[in-house]
């Protein structure tokens, strides 16, 4: 446990090693350091951040032209994290894939591993009409295919957008499905199927 | 079209739901809580045997009303900058001999935790329609304002959340929640001013802190040590943009 805290620490400090070192970011970490315990699946660890986590937590840096440009960057690094799909199949079932939607579940620290999460899409997302309860973080999904076509073009980009969105906006609101494991190839399919199944309520 | 209507809809549930707390308003289950805590500060305890009547919320010793409108606040006692529950601790730590740690660790709602949610109540109640008057003006004052910001903006987690993914703009919702802009002084009142609150659904009273500790939990973020730097500072942060707003707390929540 103690070579444990020292490497946190040490990643922590080493986040903002290519700054200068002013003592306000020692405070922070040292604050972000003791203030959190582990509990249940969520791990003091997840308090270091990534690349892309580090960047988009300075609003300042974000919206300069230094900013921009570190953006793109950000973008391709997580581009290049995506996989297609292992067995070509872009599409799952849809009805599996308005459960998933529905479920805002997860890992927090009151989540059990057994427990498969959700995508919480609606929290943030119009998806199917019928539901109202839907939050508006995130753009409306209604109608999705019937709109936007159901070109490989469109799979391909939707597929990349629910496995890690931050591949064509670098600070977007949206979890890396994929790249962070929350949901499983298998989900993503579904989750396609509700947004672009001709079939699917979502399109008629 | 479309997003007229789905506006529409949202107005009129946000409408209902004012209706429902001003319905609901004269009979805020808090008012129990206010009751007990008002006994629990009063009442000889723990193992110095000593009420929490000489305890200085920042107006002085004993004086409640007023207290938790200038919190969070430095205190040259401690050398630190306290939120009401933090400044509580250092009371019963000090005044009736109970050790901080088993508030720290206790469950929410439960033990030393329930009686603390009491005496929250109590305090913030006597704060109630005034003002919030946080000051930076200390310097360690200002230092936990600038540590509040960069916390709230701090992305981290297997979700990529921080605080200012859902509190960072103007009329967003999870669900039919509707969510305050933080970084807003309309918004830090709305959020700031109406907790701790009684929530209906559940019915429990929330202190800050839990509040915080809840959405960190859903933030997937590990979990916030109570009465913790981090917690204070967000509070500082909240409460400073939210000065000059008046304090409808303790807040009654659906």
């Amino acid at each position: 446990m103690k070579l444990f805290l020292s490497i946190l620490i040490a990643a922590l400090l080493g986040s903002t090693a290519a700054l200068a070192q002013h003592s306000s970011d020692l405070q922070f970490n040292r604050m972000m350091k003791e203030s959190f315990r582990s509990q249940g699946m969520a791990g003091v660890d997840r308090i270091i951040q990534d690349a892309t986590q580090r960047f988009c937590s300075d609003p300042k840096l974000v919206s300069t032209a230094a900013g921009m440009k570190k953006a793109e960057e950000i973008q391709k690094l997580n581009m290049a994290s995506i996989a297609p799909p292992s067995d070509g199949q872009y599409l799952g079932d849809w009805k599996n894939g308005e459960a998933i939607a529905q479920s805002g579940r997860g890992d927090t620290w009151s989540d059990t591993a057994s427990t498969p999460n959700g995508g919480g899409c609606y929290n943030c997302h119009q998806i199917n009409q019928k539901e109202i309860a839907h939050g508006n973080i995130g753009p409306s999904l209604w109608n999705y295919g019937k709109n936007r076509g159901y070109s490989q073009e469109v799979l391909v980009y939707t597929w990349n957008r629910i496995s890690n969105s931050k591949a064509y906006n670098a600070c977007s609101n949206m979890p890396r499905f994929a790249h962070f494991k929350i949901l499983d190839q298998k989900q993503i399919q579904d989750l396609m199927a509700l947004l672009l199944d001709p079939a699917s309520p979502v399109n008629q | 079209m479309m997003a007229w209507s789905v506006q529409v809809f949202s107005q009129s549930t946000a409408d209902d739901i004012a209706k429902y707390r001003e319905m609901i308003a004269d009979g805020n289950p808090s008012e129990l809580y206010e009751m007990a805590g008002e006994e629990l500060w009063k009442k000889p305890s723990g193992p110095k045997n000593a009420s929490l009547e000489k305890c200085n919320l920042g107006l002085g010793p004993g004086v409640v009303d007023g207290a938790a409108a200038q919190l969070p606040k430095y205190f040259k006692d401690t050398n630190r900058v306290q939120d009401l529950e933090s400044r509580l601790m250092t009371c019963m730590q000090t005044l009736q001999g109970i050790p901080s740690q088993s508030i720290i660790d206790a469950k929410f709602g439960e033990g030393p935790k329930k009686d603390m949610d009491a005496i929250v109540a109590y305090v913030v109640t006597h704060s109630k329609g005034q003002k919030v008057h946080v000051s930076t003006s200390h310097p360690q004052e200002k230092v936990m304002y600038e540590l509040g910001k960069r916390a709230f903006y701090y992305e981290a987690g297997p979700f990529d959340f921080s605080c200012a993914s859902c509190h960072g703009s103007d009329g967003k919702r999870i669900r039919l929640q509707d969510l305050p802009n933080l970084t807003t002084h309309d918004g830090a009142i709305a959020g700031w001013g109406s907790w701790p609150a009684y929530r209906v659904s559940s019915g429990q009273f929330w202190t800050m802190q839990q509040r915080l500790n809840d959405c960190f939990r859903q933030q997937r973020f590990p979990f916030p040590i109570y009465g913790s730097e981090v917690t204070i500072a967000l509070s500082m942060f909240m409460a400073k943009n939210a000065n000059g707003g008046i304090i409808q707390t303790p807040g009654l929540k659906r």
